[in-house]
């Protein structure tokens, strides 16, 4: 009986969740009810998934309102994998939380912190989960606004400037959405995304759905952080704290291109976004600008977690990349490197984490000599920094070879230079930190040798060991990524 | 401002009437316009009108925060448990059909309760934006 409502529960309990942990009014319950909703979203996500895979599409009418008319929820191949990303990283980071919360916030916010975290869940997995266009963006303004309160929670002062500006450009961001939206619905008429895309094969490409198009389209880029509307992420991602930053790197952007996706090829199709339109051309050049500079910018940071939040932007840009190539292989690369970066990345900010904790920030000076004093974070952070240059036998390397392959099928041989020339940036800020965590002396400013608790190095261990587990074993990641890529492009898998 | 005998006649006269058209327009948003919002906001607004003329301390004791800070956190529990008892009754989530017998009657149960959660919420949410910004000091 259960399973067949799991595609509204994977979203509920979370969402329920969060007022339960405000009326308990402690942080012990709170953090163990979090925990413990995020791991049935985990659950319900990877059931949904097997699901999917047996059965094809899952449609769930709310309040038994048949679609177009009522909400639908609407599960595929490409959805349910992002159910499954965002709420791994989600069980991952809830554990986590009980320590990196307890050192970083004081103790009447930490209930508050965990209810918050469960409203920013159930935002994502809304986003992903519902098939509905004005559903999406009742969901992207709860995780958005749960976004601002979890990045103003942070202990340095700049973080409430931060979560401002994030404020203003997500509110723009999710404003261009919902005029996107209207549009739609006014030459539609409905706001169900399956129906709107039915409807719009027939009088697709008039203006109006241009201009819906260039609306969602600059909407979507400043919510996933596209160069050049990307200024929001480095400063957010630098003073949020540990936990939260990890959590919003893994999944916030991601799910945003999961609405990207969403729009181009199920709502507008392949045939007018990709083909009649410049899109490509306009993502491609973008895409570009992305990786390069943010990448050349992340060499000059003086803070890892600040480096590492350029190198997000960088790598949005090889997402996105993939969607401008317009292959079947362009996009199974995107939407592999969608999971890939994620637990790659959030492994990195779970560990910079633990360096916070011990050291009180992730500045490079005080990082000196840190392999000797927490061997086993820096072992980590090397580790990730592996898959995030897209060494051999790490997740990050099936990405960029997806993403290479994808490029010289398209016909862009220089475009595969640039994603292996690229890569060399990242090998040159993540030796950054090897230089100064094993080559440099300790001083003054390491830490004294210690590592963080094991309830914080074990989710952080849990997601190293994931960048190389999908290094090895790609049967879940590139075959659902191909699945999704497969349906989004219409026709047999 | 307790001190002007007008205002607090006044308001002992007015406040009753306020917290009863609140209900009012709850329950009579089945008919025209009204609902749960609009009702929230005028039984805050009544509180709110309380805190003006006696002071936050006197309101506070009628409403203190951990009342306030319950509402808001009932109010979606409340809808949520009516999406619930819709699965329990063996329909979809929030589906109001299966709540009574006749189900145009579910479908009254069904908006009735959730326009309970949504005015608990927004009362509880309206007077703590007043309390934290009527309780802010400059530091």
């Amino acid at each position: 009986m259960i399973a067949e409502h799991l595609p509204a529960l994977v979203v509920v309990v979370p969402l329920a969740a969060a007022p339960l942990i405000v009326l308990l009014r402690s942080a012990a319950l709170g953090w163990a009810l979090a925990f413990a909703a995020s791991l049935f979203a985990f659950g319900a996500s990877l059931a949904l998934a097997a699901e999917v895979a047996r059965a094809g599409v899952i449609s769930y009418h709310l309040g038994s309102w048949p679609p177009p008319w009522g909400i639908e929820y609407r599960i595929d191949a490409l959805s349910a994998f992002l159910l499954v990303l965002v709420s791994a990283i989600g069980a991952v980071v809830a554990p986590y939380a009980w320590r990196s919360i307890a050192a970083e916030l004081p103790r009447e916010q930490h209930y508050l912190y965990h209810a918050v975290f469960c409203l920013c869940l159930a935002g994502l997995l809304g986003m992903t989960a519902t098939g509905d266009a004005f559903n999406v963006f009742v969901f992207m303004e709860i995780a958005s606004l749960a976004m601002y309160v979890l990045i103003a929670l942070g202990r340095d002062r700049r973080a409430l400037l931060a979560s401002f500006q994030y404020l203003i450009l997500g509110t723009i961001g999710a404003t261009f959405y919902v005029v996107g939206v209207g549009l739609l619905y006014l030459v539609t008429g409905t706001l169900n995304i399956a129906d709107m895309a039915e409807r719009l094969a027939h009088d697709g490409g008039t203006r109006p759905v241009l201009a819906a198009l260039a609306f969602i389209t600059v909407g979507l880029s400043l919510k996933l952080a596209l160069f050049p509307l990307h200024l929001w992420l480095p400063n957010a991602y630098a003073y949020a704290p540990s936990a939260v930053t990890a959590f919003l790197a893994a999944t916030a952007t991601k799910v945003s291109v999961y609405v990207l996706l969403r729009f181009y090829f199920t709502v507008f199709g392949a045939g007018l976004v990709l083909e009649t339109l410049p899109v490509p051309e306009i993502l491609i050049g973008l895409s570009i600008a992305a990786i390069v500079s943010a990448s050349l910018v992340a060499l000059w940071q003086a803070d890892l977690k600040r480096m590492f939040a350029y190198s997000s932007v960088a790598q949005i840009g090889y997402i996105t990349l993939g969607i401008g190539l317009a292959t079947r292989d362009g996009l199974t690369a995107a939407v592999v490197h969608l999971f890939n970066h994620g637990i790659t990345k959030g492994a990195l900010f779970l560990l910079i984490g633990g360096i916070a904790l011990r050291a009180g920030g992730a500045g490079f000076e005080r990082l000196r000599g840190l392999g000797r004093a927490m061997p086993l974070t820096s072992l980590g952070i090397t580790l990730a920094g592996l898959s995030l240059i897209g060494v051999p036998g790490t997740a990050g390397f099936i990405s960029k070879w997806t993403l290479v392959l994808g490029a010289i099928e398209a016909g862009y041989w220089w475009l595969a230079a640039l994603v292996v020339l690229t890569s060399l940036i990242a090998v040159a800020y993540v030796w950054r930190f090897v230089e100064a965590a094993y080559l440099q002396a300790p001083d003054a400013r390491t830490p004294p040798a210690g590592e963080a608790p094991f309830s914080m190095l074990a989710p952080s261990w849990l997601l190293v060991g994931a960048c190389f587990w999908f290094g090895f074993d790609t049967s879940f990641t590139v075959e659902s990524a191909r699945r999704a890529a497969a349906l989004m492009l219409g026709g047999a898998p | 401002m307790k001190r002007e005998p007008v205002l607090r006649v006044v308001g002992k006269l007015l406040i009753p009437y306020m917290l009863m058209f609140a209900l009012y327009v709850q329950f009579h948003g089945d008919f025209g316009p009204g609902g749960g919002f609009q009702a929230g906001v005028i039984a805050a607004a009544s509180i709110i009108f309380y805190a003006l003329i006696f002071g936050l301390p006197a309101a506070r004791r009628l409403v203190p925060d951990v009342v306030v800070e319950t509402m808001v956190a009932l109010g979606p529990l409340i809808y949520l448990g009516v999406g619930v008892a819709g699965l329990a009754l063996g329909g979809n989530f929030l589906d109001y059909f299966v709540l009574d017998r006749d189900p145009v009657a579910g479908q009254h149960r069904g908006i009735f309760w959730v326009e309970i959660g949504v005015l608990v919420t927004v009362s509880g949410v309206m007077l703590k934006i007043f309390y934290m910004f009527a309780g802010h000091r400059r530091p």
